[in-house]
């Protein structure tokens, strides 16, 4: 890894500044960086030539002193946004070849503030997994080993993304989260993801999974770099009917590190069993830090917790069964007709062969939920639950300004070890799920380290629109926990 | 209500009948995204990326069509639903890029009220609204132009829609007929539905059960899709009499979908409830609840015209036009807007009220020009006779420059030239002659070449008097005022 690749992204952006050096050379760094970790399969589609063009415009309003707030930082996008003119898959056989004639608007907002795109970044199929081993494009390898040398998974569903920011490949990544997407693989790297307020960013040319769910957010270095680039990819779209249409703040404005007086709420249910010690104990140690950085750590009740994740599991797939419905063989991607069929059997066939187990998975769950019978004691039944969920956190937001939980219930674990297991896969999202149901911003920020010397995250929850004030936490805890460790270099 | 009843073997059955209109909302715009709706148009032209379902497409509401949705509603006398929620409807066809039709399956905009609707040969009927609901259309699937594949056209796709709901209140096939008219007339004064039942821009589902007069509720099948006002009276009296067959038979009506044929007159199961779809309805999370106010729904009323019912009582009570006569001039909002204009017309140029003219500016409307129009095969908008000139030839005729025969003549003349009939009149000498002194001097030549017959009228037979009107009106090219030859007549034969 060269001295460019490892700077921050802020870093980056001061330094062509600067003139230290030119975005193309940054860029070139990076391409380089790209075509030496092939092993990680964190990329679907590479584009230097685009990257390399954002670049050469870059220098010439970094000449012009017109720089934009992103001019020349070479990004990696997650396969789930559409990209105009560069093949988009959100990770399935079904979209293979399909190139969009738009862009979406996050990675437009990106491209439009002067940033330049590496390629499309490999993630779980349809953006359901948490490890990134139910892509179509294979699985995307964490830089960081276990112990002895076994390959881990980079956490998912944004792991090409988390693998790349964390391998130092990309100076910052788009993710996408909808039950913890982008918190989860970023715990998993040593990285730091934020999925804003539900809104914030707009949904529109992303590929839907959950739309009642779904937000993008950045995944990068540190607090600052998701920051900045948060405050790129936000921000109203009328294309998108639950856009936000509020004032976008400065949020690289609001680090200022100071958390005095801020209550930060421990919530007692987030102790559950199974938890391994270590978890337990960096936990507590983020509450000693952020006390000692002046905060008032107060404990909180938050009942339902329990039932979020069935709750999830519920609303989650019932959209997705929905939203996949397009997917059908008839205006794009793959086609399978076997021979004599009809229609039906045109879909069964396309269907059958484009889609993956997870997803026919959530499919034939989300169907269920939904069917006549069942609707009332699922689907809606799982509605009121999610309307007791964002109670919870309006009562505990009363009574604190952020909450503190631990990221997920592990460090990254080894590729293979819960595939064949659905339900201990879905345990990793435990503690990212309620936010995501309420709507609420939240963050992971590498806090310390397991006994293997592995990454682990911190998890921070913010009240709704109020992201700023969670940027200077995860900011605060950040600068107390001093992560610096990054993966040894084998690929 | 009518007594329409089917003569059964075993006796009489009633007839029930429900509804579901589908009216295109007029709009530039689709439903839920920018596209253009004009119809005719290429196959696939009018498709956005939204339309086609693109990956990471999203819709957003179009506010015209909800809009006109709540004029439709205030129009309909229904209660308006200040929240209201999109839902999909999920189905595999290849004419439904979503795989869901967004649709309004719990929460409608409009909910209950009702129209008085008036059956020809019958009294008029109430007839309940139950809700009105916004949703896209699908495409079109075509199946006839290749042996290997359907095709598709997408035009249609995400196109706006009212589905307007009635309650089985109708009871006959004439009910429903006006129903579906008395609808689409109002639809067409709001300027929410162009009502063009051919182009399909409204179409009815029709549902219909039989059952003993007054009994327990029969079961229904519904026939989809039926697209002129004959048809939905011809799918009513088969289904109709093929439900009371099957259970005179001893079978079983099937709740079931049924298809018209129009070439044979008959319907044709399409598929029974056992394979019916399970919709899996829910709400569609990439859209908000739509939420106005009172204040919205104001605003709307505000922008109503007058509508028929309103208008047809004004005609009767103010202007004193026979109920009969009001219905047919109100009931298409062009008829009303030519009379309208004709009548002001008439009123100005006769320095009259309307009120004094409104009876024979209704008449000659009716029985003059909608007869020459029928002749011509021509709608009121397309008349070559304007209001204006109409109001012409009636001032001519109030102030005895022309008599009835005479206005009938410009009247002919008028249609095929389009001349105003002032000019008519002036070129071609059409006036009346109601100079006594010229009209007394050819009396006297009639009388004299037809001596025997005075003397024959003189002997009583009265009858001949009619003789020697006609002769002098022949006389007079029919310009002489018939009345002023009546009195003249009526003097010189006295004598």
């Amino acid at each position: 890894m060269s001295d460019l690749t490892n700077l921050t992204l802020a870093a980056m952006r001061d330094g062509l500044r600067e003139k230290s050096f030119s975005a193309k050379e940054l860029t070139q760094a990076h391409i380089a960086a790209v075509e030496g970790a092939r092993e990680l399969n964190a990329f679907t589609v590479e584009t230097p030539e685009l990257a390399l063009a954002a670049a050469e415009t870059a220098d010439r309003a970094l000449a012009d002193g017109a720089a934009k707030p992103l001019s020349g930082i070479p990004l990696g996008i997650k396969d789930l946004f559409c990209t105009e003119g560069v093949e988009s898959t959100a990770g399935s056989n079904i979209l293979r070849g399909f190139t969009p004639q738009y862009e979406s608007t996050v990675s437009a907002n990106l491209l439009a503030d002067g940033a330049g795109m590496l390629g499309k970044l490999n993630m779980d199929e349809f953006a359901m997994g948490s490890s990134n081993e139910t892509s179509a494009w294979g699985n995307v390898i964490n830089p960081w080993r276990g112990a002895k040398g076994e390959t881990l998974v980079p956490g998912g569903s944004s792991g090409g993304s988390s693998a790349a920011v964390a391998a130092r490949i990309v100076a910052a990544a788009t993710g996408t989260d909808t039950g913890g997407s982008i918190r989860q693989p970023a715990a998993f790297t040593g990285i730091t993801g934020f999925k804003p307020t539900y809104g914030r960013c707009s949904r529109w040319g992303t590929v839907a999974f959950a739309s009642s769910l779904d937000q993008a957010g950045p995944m990068a270095r540190d607090v600052r770099d998701c920051a900045i680039m948060l405050r790129s990819m936000a921000g109203f779209d009328p294309k998108d009917s639950t856009s936000l249409d509020l004032p976008l703040p400065d949020f690289e404005a609001a680090l200022t590190g100071d958390i005095k007086g801020r209550r930060i709420g421990i919530p007692k249910e987030y102790t559950i069993d199974g938890i391994p010690a270590e978890i337990e104990a960096l936990w507590s140690k983020g509450a000693d830090m952020l006390r000692d950085a002046g905060a008032e750590i107060v404990e909180i009740s938050l009942p339902h917790t329990k039932y979020a994740l069935p709750t999830y599991y519920i609303i989650a797939p019932a959209e997705a069964s929905s939203n996949l419905a397009r997917y059908d063989g008839v205006r794009y991607g793959l086609r399978e007709t076997p021979d004599g069929g009809n229609l039906i059997d045109m879909y069964e066939a396309t269907r059958s062969a484009g889609f993956g187990d997870e997803v026919k998975r959530r499919i034939m769950i989300g169907t269920y939920v939904l069917s006549a019978g069942y609707y009332d004691a699922y689907y809606l039944q799982a509605q009121k639950v999610r309307t007791l969920i964002k109670q919870d956190f309006d009562r505990a937001f009363e009574q604190c300004d952020v909450i503190l939980t631990p990221t997920a219930p592990s460090a990254a674990f080894a590729a293979g070890s819960k595939s064949d297991d659905p339900i201990a896969m879905y345990l990793n999202d435990v503690f990212c799920v309620p936010a995501s149901l309420a709507g609420l911003p939240a963050m992971s920020v590498p806090a310390g380290a397991d006994k293997d010397g592995l990454p682990l995250g911190l998890h921070l929850i913010g009240n709704a629109l109020e992201e700023e004030g969670l940027f200077n936490a995860g900011y605060a805890l950040e600068r107390a926990a001093g992560f610096s460790a990054q993966p040894e270099k084998w690929w | 209500m009518t007594d329409y009843r089917i003569q059964g073997e075993t006796g009489e059955w009633e007839v029930v009948i429900g509804l579901e209109v589908h009216a295109q909302v007029t709009t530039n715009a689709k439903l839920f995204s920018g596209a253009a709706t004009a119809f005719g148009s290429e196959p696939n032209s009018q498709v956005s990326l939204v339309d086609a379902a693109m990956p990471g497409m999203l819709p957003v509401i179009n506010g015209e069509a909800v809009r006109q949705a709540v004029r439709t509603g205030v129009a309909l006398n229904c209660e308006i639903h200040k929240w209201s929620r999109f839902d999909r409807k999920n189905y595999f066809y290849a004419d439904l890029p979503q795989g869901y039709q967004i649709s309004q399956f719990a929460h409608p905009i409009v909910g209950e009220g009702e129209i008085i609707v008036d059956p020809v040969d019958a009294d008029p009927a109430t007839i309940g609204i139950e809700r009105i609901h916004l949703e896209q259309d699908a495409g079109k699937s075509i199946h006839d132009q290749s042996p290997e594949f359907s095709l598709v056209d997408l035009n249609r796709s995400g196109v706006a829609l009212m589905e307007i709901v009635s309650k089985p209140d109708m009871r006959s096939p004439a009910e429903a007929g006006a129903y579906v008219r008395k609808l689409r007339s109002i639809l067409r004064y709001v300027g929410s539905c162009d009502g063009n039942m051919d182009q399909g821009s409204m179409r009815a589902d029709v549902n219909v059960s039989v059952r003993r007069p007054g009994g327990e509720l029969g079961t229904r099948t519904e026939c989809k899709n039926v697209n002129s006002v004959r048809f939905v009276e011809a799918v009513i009296e088969y289904e109709a009499q093929r439900q009371v067959e099957v259970l005179e038979a001893g079978g079983e009506i099937k709740q079931e979908t049924r298809q018209f044929d129009p070439a044979q007159m008959i319907t044709r199961p399409l598929r029974s409830k056992e394979e019916a779809h399970d919709y899996r309805y829910f709400p569609d999370p990439d859209l908000l609840p739509l939420i106005f106010d009172d204040a919205y729904i104001e605003a709307c009323r505000a922008t109503l015209p007058e509508l028929p019912d309103t208008k047809r009582t004004r005609y009767v009570e103010q202007l004193e036009i026979s109920p009969y006569n009001a219905a047919v001039l109100t009931a298409e909002q062009e008829t009303a807007a030519y009379f309208e204009l004709l009548l002001n017309e008439t009123a100005l140029k006769q320095r009259k009220e309307a009120r004094a003219v409104g009876k024979a500016a209704a008449n000659w409307v009716i029985s003059d020009l909608f007869g020459a129009l029928n002749g011509l095969g021509k709608s009121i908008t397309e008349s070559p006779i304007s209001p204006s000139q109409g109001a012409e030839l009636l001032a001519l005729v109030a102030d005895g420059t022309l008599s009835g025969r005479l206005a009938k003549d410009v009247f002919a003349i008028m249609l095929e030239t389009g001349d105003d009939p002032a000019k008519i009149v002036e070129e071609r000498g059409m006036k009346q002659v109601s100079d006594t002194g010229a009209i007394e001097a050819e009396i006297a030549k009639v009388l004299e070449a037809n001596a025997d017959k005075v003397a024959q009228y003189r002997g009583g037979k009265d009858k001949l008097f009619g003789f020697f009107v006609g002769q002098t009106m022949k006389a007079t090219k029919g310009q002489a005022n018939p009345q002023v030859v009546n009195e003249l007549l009526r003097k010189a034969l006295g004598g």
